[in-house]
């Protein structure tokens, strides 16, 4: 029996009367890949932000690695093994790319607050592990200022695999890449999980990544879950397609979106 | 009854010329992003040009045309400055354009004695508001009923502006989000030319409109200059209605407090801006800050610890300056004494400022605690000088735990502004606590013990004590926790991320830097042999903000170098001309155009330029610097 | 201000020539006095000090200087902070090799130059801080002070406040420690000429930053019936303008220290509030012939007419070279002895340096203000000799440090 990683019950957040999300509930297992999709607005940054402790349900229930984890701070969070990546990258300009993994080891043996050591020296090779899993190798000495886009999310990844994550959330893991690095690295995602087992949930709006990586899919509209279930489920569940060709999209494996909207 | 009411009064009467000052600053602030210290040299020029301009036209009309036409003539030398200097400094790091206007303000001063004489001026009095007005046997000032009938008319007039032209939309919009403006295709610099010459204007209009109840006088500028900047973080930055709002509170309490608190009215307004901050830390009136898009002013190159053929040119350069005393004077040697003295307090404010994110204005607090700690000790406790060295600091390092636990919890301009509050409520306590701390007269015979006593000795104890302070420093950057401090300033969203408790690691700084400056102080202290409220006040801590700009605030060892520089050059002139503000102003921001990443700054720019001779400067900053035109 | 080296560009250089100039004795021929004073950030006061005592090293250089050698004044700009006062001190002192330290203004200043001067062991000549601290409870044997203290001003105006019928007093002095001790011997002074009166309110605006409509509205609420004012520059002007348009001054007796000097009296111009009563300088009325003699020196060679600090920079250098002559040395301990009760001539009449606590015997004018001709002046003026106006010399015994 696979373990559940994270589970989700009747989750509500509600700004000013307007639910933005209304009552969720899913689970997510070790290895799984999850996507969770709705139209903007549909309450997919909310529930992101609820999962990973910037923001603070109304009720409901969120439990990782069986712990509760409402109200606690993001740091808690990922001290409980969870990786994040977001929508705008966030990584530390001013350093090089090996620099940034390192901080996130230092974080992570609790070398913190060391003022004497030296950080160069710290874990320097399981840095240059990470990078090389995501293919960042050769920019480890790089600024990371200078680094593409795509590159930069490539450098997130390996950040957030620093804590060695049971669980990874990952918010429009391509947005703002080409065609050909969302395949590339989605790919990437998905065997860095099987192998290690770990969950990922993401949000994402290229459809064309959400039915070729997810291994199940979460659609959300108007705050509630109105769809659950694997690509080809979801993929002709009349009311997902009513919501989606309302907006004018079409989610079809053979068309291509655009960037993301 | 009536009492009250006219006390109410006359305190709407002063806020008037404070609310004028203060919004022309948030004005400017909110699009510019510009912190102008040379606000206050604007309000002291439209009193002087308005000063001129009244005595030479006579009756009504000269008057009050005299007092429009001063502010409209000092909002010319503003457009001039903006156009000259302030434009070519708008992509520097920020709080450049900070010691841009510092340098401004040193010139100003020096300039108005040149041109209008030292003595202190009086001006006429306004045309029919010279008598008072009887209100149940209190006189109210008619002057005082004309300028509390003014402020809301300015500020409606403002608000017209605002809401009901193109132009204030623009403004509007840039205050709120200055990228988007930029994305707009509107012509930023023809948007900040304006809106600072709008700000100057109103500040050089509350300095004219005071001719009438106050003398003008070369200091005005630093008088209304930090009470300004109080008003306008009270009241939220960028906001109007809340720099009138808090320019009527801070009146008031000052109205009152004289009442009930006769002394301490010289700290009530920086204690409720310390409680403003903490209980709203961006003002009443004032939003949230966007969290920044981009780093501003982050340089790509990362930084690294010292090769070792640098590490041997440092050790050289020691042991040069350890051998002044072969050659050098007594004089040299006491002036290079202070010199060490400075580069230690310039390396703590570095290490919060640079590597922390985090530009204290109130540094000189703990540098002043590190030196009362030495002269409690030394004079009161009659501790040996080793032990009060020792223990001295720990005053700073108190002091820093306390204030640095709230000043932490904000950030940017509001940090800045919460700690300048601390530092002012330690320099009263120190100023007006005559029993314990002598008051403005110190506490004297500091001296050192005979040991220390040659200028010899005492230089070689300095030198030692900042070597030894800097290259701690300099581990600390490149250790874990420095970088756990750096990844809080560059990204606070990813370091949360990843398990760094941002605020503890701040926090932590704080009192690294905060003990640090202490050091400094406490050899200061026997130094001089004194100490005074001096070395706690508002200018020490600007020229601690200055010797960290100067040398560099994304370098590593720019504080040591701007401090040097700054120390050195500050008391050569000194010593040398009593025009010494317009020589060192002039020499601040000739450095700050020339050199706007700083002296070690720029120099590592020609060294990086020189090494990758392909010129691989990264698509990235030349877009973020197109982005920024 | 003089600039006897001429330094290179380069701040090394700069360090290079402080070195070099500590070697290079200066030769016999000359003697050097360091000057210090608070010359950017007072230039209203400092101005006509500055020209006071160029006159007197003027006279003294064309009589033959002292004892034949030339005398020469290396003046120092402090900016208003003590630590740069003790940077200038030491510049003058191991650099400039003075033969003593003269000059201030600021109390704080001057007591950072005497602390600087006992312990360094070299002779100081304070000017015009008017603490009483610098030559009582902070008093050593390197410092001596020409200026009537703060007690003595204090005390001269008690004399004439004590004859007031007022009995509810309400005092404004600026929140420091020169407001404050000002403030604190008028009162006991006067509480013991006059154990009847009452101190009904007293106000502690911060220094230069006076909002003088409250205070004058606070201070009119407690009803007085005199005002002690401790007030000066721009301050006063402000606190004058709100008490004259509020009415504040009509009908109640006002005591001001200082006012009547030049320095705070003319800028008030017609606005100056008529019968207070003040210490002061009125030039314009003194008629000695010591201060003919100055006053015609004075406007001769500057076109104006001196102020009260112009008298000091004058007699400070006088006073120097007096003592320089008397001594015929630059030993700071001869220097200390020839001092100790040197009398010698000044515009005010013959001073006298005291040996109990090294105060000089320089007194002030006390007297009304009035309005002449839309100006302030002071009227029914009479000099009172510093010598009338300090303790017994055992109350002085006292308040001393031994040395």
């Amino acid at each position: 029996m696979v373990p559940t990683l994270l589970s989700v019950e009747a989750l509500s957040k509600s700004y000013g009367g307007v639910h933005a999300v209304r009552s969720v509930s899913f689970e997510l297992r070790a290895g799984e890949i999850l996507a969770l999709i709705g139209p903007n607005g549909a309450g997919k940054s909310t529930c992101f932000d609820m999962l990973n402790g910037q923001n603070m349900p109304d009720s409901g229930r969120i439990h990782l690695l069986g712990e509760d984890t409402v109200g606690r701070k993001p740091r808690a969070i990922w001290r409980l093994g969870v990786g994040r990546t977001f929508q705008i990258t966030a990584t530390f300009p001013t350093m090089t790319v090996r620099e940034n993994v390192q901080v996130a080891l230092v974080s992570y043996g609790r070398q913190l607050f060391n003022l004497w050591g030296s950080t160069a020296a710290y874990a320097r090779d399981e840095a240059g592990r990470l990078l090389d899993l995501v293919g960042m190798g050769a920019y480890a000495e790089r600024p990371c200022g200078e680094l593409a886009y795509g590159d930069l999310k490539r450098l997130e990844l390996a950040i957030a695999l620093a804590n060695q994550p049971r669980l990874l959330l990952m918010d429009e893991p391509t947005a703002g890449m080409a065609p050909r690095e969302r395949i590339d690295l989605m790919r990437l995602t998905a065997s860095i999980a099987r192998e290690q087992a770990i969950g990922v949930l993401f949000t994402e709006h290229d459809m064309d990544v959400v039915f070729e990586h997810a291994d199940r899919i979460l659609v959300l509209n108007r705050g509630s879950l109105i769809a659950e279930g694997s690509p080809e489920e979801v993929r002709g569940n009349p009311q997902v397609r009513a919501i989606y060709l309302g907006e004018g999209l079409v989610y079809d494996a053979r068309h291509r979106e655009g960037a993301g909207a | 009854m009536a009492f009250y009411f006219v006390q109410f009064l006359t305190g709407l009467a002063s806020a008037a010329s404070l609310f004028l000052v203060a919004s022309g600053l948030s004005i400017i602030f909110g699009v510019t992003r510009i912190v102008n210290f040379a606000h206050g040299a604007f309000y002291m020029l439209g009193a002087y040009v308005a000063f001129t301009l009244t005595e030479r036209f006579s009756g009504a009309l000269g008057f009050w045309g005299g007092i429009v036409v001063a502010a409209l003539i000092v909002a010319i030398i503003g457009v001039l400055v903006e156009m000259v200097l302030l434009r070519r400094i708008y992509h520097a790091p920020e709080l450049f354009q900070l010691l841009a206007t510092f340098g401004l303000t040193l010139m100003v001063q020096d300039i108005v004695v040149m041109i209008w004489g030292p003595d202190d001026l009086l001006g006429r009095r306004a045309p029919g508001f010279k008598g008072a007005v009887d209100f149940f046997g209190q006189n109210i000032p008619s002057y005082d009923l004309f300028l509390i009938a003014l402020s809301p008319i300015v500020l409606g007039i403002l608000w017209l502006l605002f809401q009901r032209t193109r132009w204030g939309v623009l403004v509007r919009a840039a205050t709120q989000d200055r990228d988007m403006v930029a994305a707009l295709g509107v012509n930023q610099k023809w948007l900040f030319t304006s809106v600072f010459a709008l700000g100057v204007f109103l500040a050089a209009l509350g300095g004219a409109l005071q001719i009438p109840r106050d003398a003008v006088h070369h200091a005005l500028d630093l008088r209304i200059i930090v009470e300004v900047f109080v008003v306008v973080v009270i009241g939220g930055l960028g906001s109007i209605i809340g720099a009138f709002v808090a320019a009527v509170l801070v009146s008031e309490l000052n109205a009152f407090g004289i009442l009930i608190f006769p002394k301490i009215s010289i700290i009530l307004v920086f204690l409720v801006m310390a409680v403003v901050l903490i209980v709203r830390p961006w003002g009443l009136f004032g939003k949230p800050e966007a969290a920044a898009r981009r780093t501003p002013g982050l340089t790509v190159t990362p930084w690294r610890p010292l090769t070792s053929g640098e590490r041997l040119m440092s050790l050289g350069a020691l042991v040069l300056a350890a051998m002044m005393p072969l050659f050098a004077g007594n004089y040299a040697l006491t002036v290079g004494s202070e010199i060490a003295i400075f580069v230690i307090f310039a390396a703590s404010l570095h290490f919060l400022m640079s590597v922390g994110g985090l530009a204290s204005f109130g540094h000189a607090a703990y540098f002043g605690l590190g030196a009362y700690g030495v002269a409690f000790l030394a004079k009161a406790a009659g501790l040996p000088m080793i032990a009060s060295l020792l223990l001295g600091p720990v005053l700073g390092l108190l002091g820093a735990a306390v204030f640095g636990f709230f000043a932490v919890q904000l950030s940017g301009v509001y940090f800045a502004m919460l700690t300048l509050a601390f530092a002012q409520i330690v320099w009263s306590i120190a100023f007006q606590w005559v029993e314990v701390t002598g008051g403005d007269n110190g506490i004297l015979g500091v001296w050192p013990e005979r040991w220390a006593a040659s200028p010899a000795n005492f230089y070689w104890l300095s030198l030692g004590i900042t070597a030894l302070v800097v290259t701690v420093l300099r581990v600390m950057v490149f250790s874990p926790f420095g970088f756990a401090l750096r990844a809080t300033r560059d990204s606070p969203l990813r370091s949360e991320a990843i398990g760094i408790n941002g605020k503890r690691v701040q926090w932590t700084a704080f009192v690294i830097s905060g003990t640090v400056a202490g050091i400094g102080g406490a050899l200061f202290a026997y130094l001089k042999g004194s100490v005074f409220p001096d070395s706690v006040g508002i200018s020490l801590s600007v020229d601690a903000l200055v010797m960290v700009l100067l040398g560099g605030v994304e370098t590593v060892s720019g504080a040591v170098i701007g401090a040097i520089v700054f120390k050195a050059a500050n008391i050569w002139l000194v010593s040398q001309t009593d025009l010494s503000k317009l020589v060192l102003g002039g020499f601040i921001v000739l450095m700050v155009v020339a050199f706007p990443k700083g002296i070690v700054g720029t120099l590592e720019t020609i060294r990086n330029r020189r090494r990758s001779a392909e010129a691989k400067k990264s698509a990235l900053v030349t877009s973020r610097i197109e982005a920024a035109e | 201000m003089r600039r006897r080296h001429l330094l290179g560009a380069g701040l090394a250089i700069a360090v290079a020539g402080m070195a070099g100039s500590a070697m290079a004795q200066s030769e016999i021929k000359e003697i050097k006095i360091g000057e210090i004073n608070s010359y950017s950030l007072l230039p209203a006061f400092t101005e006509p000090y500055r020209k006071g005592w160029q006159l007197a090293a003027e006279e003294i250089n064309a009589a033959g200087g002292i004892n034949g050698k030339k005398l020469v004044v290396i003046s120092k700009d402090d900016g208003g902070k003590p630590a740069d006062a003790q940077t200038a001190a030491n510049e003058l002192v191991s650099s400039e090799n003075v033969a003593m330290l003269a000059g201030t203004f600021l109390s704080n200043i001057g007591l950072a130059v005497s602390d600087f001067a006992n312990q360094k062991k070299v002779f100081f000549l304070a000017a015009e801080p008017l603490t009483d601290a610098i030559t009582w409870s902070k008093g050593n044997r390197y410092t001596f002070r020409l200026r009537p203290s703060n007690y003595m001003q204090a005390a001269m105006l008690v004399e004439e406040a004590a004859k007031l019928p007022a009995k509810r007093w309400a005092t404004i002095a600026p929140n420091y420690e020169y407001g404050q001790s000002a403030v604190a011997v008028f009162k006991k002074l006067m509480s013991e000429k006059r154990p009847d009166i009452q101190w009904v309110d007293e106000q502690w605006p911060p220094q230069g930053k006076i909002d003088a409509g409250p205070v004058v509205q606070a201070v009119a609420a407690a009803n007085p019936e005199a005002i002690l004012n401790v007030t000066f520059g721009a301050d006063l002007v402000k606190l004058v303008r709100e008490g004259n348009t509020r009415g504040l001054f009509k009908g109640r007796s006002v005591v001001s220290f200082l006012t009547g000097e030049p320095e705070y009296l003319d800028p008030l111009k017609d606005e100056t509030p008529e019968g207070w009563i003040v210490t002061g300088y009125p030039w314009y009325d003194i008629k000695t012939p010591d201060h003919d003699k100055f006053l015609k020196a004075y406007q001769a060679k500057y076109k104006d007419y001196p102020r009260l600090g112009s008298i000091v920079g004058y007699q400070t250098i006088k006073a120097a070279a007096a003592i320089l002559a008397k001594a015929n040395s630059t030993d700071p301990e001869k220097l200390i002895a020839a001092t100790e009760g040197l009398s010698m001539p000044s515009p005010f009449g013959e001073i006298t340096f005291r040996k109990i606590d090294h105060q000089s015997t320089l007194g002030a004018y006390v007297g009304k203000t009035a309005l002449k001709d839309g100006k302030g002046v002071m009227v029914n003026s009479v000099y009172r000799k510093g010598a009338d106006y300090l303790p017994s010399d055992a109350e002085v015994e006292k308040l001393r440090p031994k040395d």
